[in-house]
């Protein structure tokens, strides 16, 4: 494993038997894994590379059980790695050897659904689709739709702020949350927001989401739903060239349309998922986009005329609209088939996400397969374009010497490219153990020590999930210090009124 | 007081660098249209901030605008209005509503109160759609947070943290905003003579609809009486998109509402004109002395609205109900009943506007949990160690915790 993680605490190795003793005392047997073969399948999420074994892994079924599990790591200085579904694709939830991995799994219940105040409650092992299955005969959803949302919980995408498919018109995790309950490493319970909008003191609900796990333990999640489109209609749209796609990215959204999808795939990808589910997509194109509306049947009507108008404009070579909802089932059956398509192609594919200006996109395809070409392996994209979240997939095979080292190399090397054309490392699978290393790339030592200044008035000790997101762990007390350069500052030279 | 203009983020970083080595605490403003909205500061300097202005970069295909802190927002409004976009979080004036002139209100700070008008419940508050800042925390040192994109989980989100902090963690100097298109036509519907309950539920069923109403509000008799000249009592929902669109929702939306009571609509002009006074409060003419805003549960609105009148008070509720503003007597025993209140509709109360003597009595923030301000305070330390920003302007002169004023 080439990412170096924190060095092990002897105590807390040989004191093991003694936390397992205290675990035993919170939760039955049947919660509480110890044995090898047992630790094992929790030894990586989805960002396979990487595996460790756990000290322990105990699985809570109540907030009770969460507060005093932590409080009993904090007082034997046990390091808690918190994981939800394990669908997470930057390691987030890869555990430590010295640390207990904390599964939520077990808190999967839908605590209440309220249409009268438009929100559902639940604990974070619900999965994200089964939010949107409970009220949808109701005619709501939940809008958030990361494409793991079969598996993934609801405590994860808090974590990564997931996005999906739709959060170009409906917003991230973060737009679609009104309240938290969380759980800090003392054990403390807060709840933040409710089922109103906005708060008087900090927005910690918001700081909160998207902290990949390191400033608390989410135990429940109140969140917000959204009544289902009166009509959905898609377009499909090819283009021979990545620059005429991009082009009709930015003039779809300069001219005033949100669609509510608004994907990419580049011909590699187009290729892959043809062969593997026949979704009836050109092969001649390099390009194709899948443009999604939806609103009034009229309105979807007006605005895909508009669309098919622009793309015309930008020489598309492929214009389709879904003449049925079969057919528009059909035009994301590609999409939505792309990962297992990919799968089939090559032994291994290494699933990266960055976030880059729209107007960059053709030039950073063009200089992503340049990358590629460098590194002597293959690059299939298939993205967000609606908000300039890419996900390039790295084609490699792990039996072959040399070939995983020089995927992870490609995909530093993409990200890297991603941050200097102005974009960010992560989109929204977050940076975990995978980006750790490049966060010095986006931001300097001064903001990433901010940055952990904050994690200090969460967890002073550092004990939650530790070694993800940042690449050089400081101690809050060196972090709090102030430096006064040799006494008194000058006042400085200002013009005064 | 003494006023220090920096000119530059550089020269900001050195006088806080300063300040917190000298310990020495620091009023922040730029436009001044809320600096009588929390707790007055008690400080030797006044920092003006308006040298950090002006549009720096602006991409209308991109949805991306960045600007100086203190560009007023009426500067960006007029830009984006040339490339048919906007801030979708429809940001208000509040300057008017503290007897300063219309037009003072910049971007920063509407964020640092983390201002939104009658879009919120459809586009978020303001945090939501900021996408990055150039900060100068506490420490006197430049920070860098979010980015210029709208998907982006990179570090943690300190934006978040940063807008609604009142300059007490950070001053921002550059922000990066999402902007979206502006709606091509606008429409309102009006439900008239409700009751508050059942306005309730009509603004309910219509935000329950596949209409996408873009802002829900109710108005009794004499809010509507001073926004509309209507005897009646107004619930109104406005549609807002293309031409096509907003027909057909209209047409949908008055056939749901019809059962609830009359319907009529509003044209275009008049509609823009209701939003935006709604937008600024100002429908609640010579409100009494004072200014509260409760934020509760969306389906309580209408019912704590009722209890405030049967209190004797008034008021009118936006965000489908979940935002009642209403005016009240300056009494301690009035801000009492406010926070018991809202406390027993599921929210928060804030004094927007008071006199100075009762903001000495009353915490002008709903007052938080003991963990929770514990928390805050630890959150706080990280960023501004020697308590140098604004002190006191979310806390006020007593102590912050405690279930209840």
């Amino acid at each position: 494993m080439p990412i170096a993680m924190p060095r092990p605490d002897a105590a807390v190795l040989a004191g093991r038997d003694r936390f397992l003793a205290g675990l035993a005392a919170i939760v039955p047997p049947e919660r509480l894994i110890a044995d090898e073969a047992g630790l094992k399948v929790y030894d990586c999420d989805a960002l396979t590379a990487y595996r460790a074994l756990p000290l322990a892994v105990v699985l809570p079924e109540t907030v009770a059980e969460v507060s005093r599990i932590l409080r009993l790591a904090l007082e034997q200085r046990v390091k808690v790695v918190p994981r939800g579904a394990g669908t997470g694709l930057s390691g987030g939830a890869l555990p430590l050897a010295d640390g207990l991995l904390m599964g939520l799994a077990r808190l999967n219940r839908i605590l209440e659904i309220d249409y009268a105040n438009r929100c559902v409650t639940v604990q974070p092992g619900v999965a994200n689709l089964a939010v949107s299955q409970a009220v949808a005969a109701a005619g709501f959803a939940y809008a958030p739709d990361p494409s793991s949302q079969i598996a993934c919980s609801i405590g994860g995408n808090v974590a990564e702020n997931s996005g999906g498919v739709h959060c170009l018109k409906y917003g991230v995790t973060a737009n679609n949350l009104l309240g938290l309950e969380l759980v800090l490493m003392n054990g403390d319970v807060l709840r933040l927001g409710g089922k109103h909008l906005d708060n008087d003191g900090y927005d910690l609900m918001g700081v909160v989401t998207g902290s990949e796990g390191l400033l608390g333990v989410v135990t429940e999640a109140t969140l917000k739903i959204q009544p289902r489109p009166a009509a959905v209609q898609a377009l499909l749209l090819g283009f021979a060239s990545l620059a005429q796609a991009g082009e009709c990215v930015a003039a779809i959204v300069a001219e005033g349309i949100v669609p509510a999808g608004l994907e990419m795939m580049d011909k590699a990808c187009v290729a892959a998922t043809e062969a593997y589910c026949q979704a009836g997509y050109p092969l001649d194109a390099e390009a194709l986009l899948i443009c999604e509306l939806d609103g009034p049947a009229a309105e979807v009507a007006e605005l895909a005329e508009r669309v098919e108008a622009i793309a015309r404009r930008c020489s598309a070579t492929t214009l389709r609209r879904a003449g049925s909802e079969e057919e528009r089932q059909r035009f994301w059956l590609g999409r939505k088939s792309a990962f297992p398509a990919v799968g089939r192609l090559s032994p291994d594919y290494y699933c990266i996400d960055g976030t880059i200006p729209r107007r960059r996109l053709a030039e950073v395809l063009t200089r992503m397969g340049r990358l590629a070409e460098k590194r002597g392996l293959g690059v299939v994209n298939v993205f967000h374009a609606g908000d300039g979240n890419l996900h390039p997939l790295i084609l490699f095979d792990a039996a072959r010497e040399g070939d995983l080292a020089r995927a992870e190399a490609l995909a530093a090397d993409i990200l890297t490219l991603c941050v200097q054309v102005g974009g960010v490392l992560s989109g929204e699978h977050g940076i975990g153990v995978e980006k750790r290393d490049l966060m010095g790339t986006m931001f300097s030592e001064e903001d990433l020590k901010q940055q952990q200044r904050l994690k200090c008035a969460f967890d002073p000790d550092g004990l939650l999930n530790p070694g993800k997101v940042f690449p050089v762990l400081h101690r809050c007390a060196e972090l709090g210090r102030m430096h006064i350069h040799g006494g008194k500052l000058p006042f400085p030279d200002l013009p005064r009124f | 007081m003494e006023r220090l203009r920096p000119g530059a983020p550089d020269e900001l970083a050195r006088l806080l660098a300063w300040a917190a080595a000298e310990g020495q605490p620091l009023e922040l403003c730029a436009g001044a249209s809320k600096r009588g909205f929390g707790h007055a500061v008690a400080a030797r300097y006044l920092v003006d901030l308006g040298a950090l202005a002006g549009i720096v970069e602006y991409q209308p295909a991109e949805l991306l605008l960045v600007a100086g802190a203190a560009t007023p927002l009426a500067e960006i409004e007029t830009r984006l209005a040339q490339s048919g976009q906007h801030l979708a979080f429809e940001p208000p004036d509040p300057g008017p509503l503290f007897g300063h002139p219309p037009g003072r209100a910049t971007l920063g700070g509407t964020l640092a109160a983390n201002l939104s008008g009658p879009r919120r419940l459809r586009a978020g508050a303001g945090r939501d759609n900021a996408l990055g800042m150039t900060l100068v925390s506490g420490r006197g040192e430049i920070v860098r947070t979010g980015g210029r994109v709208v998907k982006n989980v990179s570090g943690y989100d300190l934006v978040k943290l940063v807008c609604g902090s009142w300059g007490t963690l950070a001053v921002a100097t550059e922000i990066a905003m999402k902007v979206l298109p502006a709606p091509e036509r606008t429409a309102t519907a009006l439900v008239l003579g409700l009751s508050p309950t059942a306005a309730g539920r009509a603004m309910n069923a219509a935000l329950s609809s596949p209409h996408e109403p873009t802002a829900a509000a109710h108005l009794p008799p004499a809010a509507a009486r001073s926004a509309l000249a209507s005897e009646r009592a107004v619930t109104a929902l406005r549609l807002e998109g293309p031409p096509a669109g907003v027909a057909a929702r209209l047409d949908g939306l008055a056939a749901l509402l019809a059962d609830h009571g009359p319907v009529e609509t509003l044209p275009e002009a008049d509609s823009l004109a209701l939003w935006r006074q709604l937008r600024d409060v100002a429908p609640l003419p010579g409100q009494t002395a004072t200014l509260w805003r409760l934020a509760v549960a969306p389906a309580a609105g209408g019912a704590a609205l009722e209890a405030l009148q049967a209190q004797g008070g008034d008021g009118f509720l936006d965000w489908g109900g979940a935002l009642l503003w209403c005016g009240a007597a300056a009494t301690l025993a009035t801000a009492k009943a406010m926070r018991a209140l809202a406390s027993a509709h599921g929210g928060l109360a804030t004094l927007v506007q008071a006199p100075a003597a009762l903001k000495r009595q009353v915490p002008v923030f709903h007052p938080q949990p003991p963990l929770r301000a514990a928390l805050e305070r630890r959150v706080a330390a990280g960023f501004d160690p020697a308590g140098i920003l604004n002190p006191g302007r979310m806390t006020g002169p007593g102590r912050m915790t405690g279930p209840d004023a």
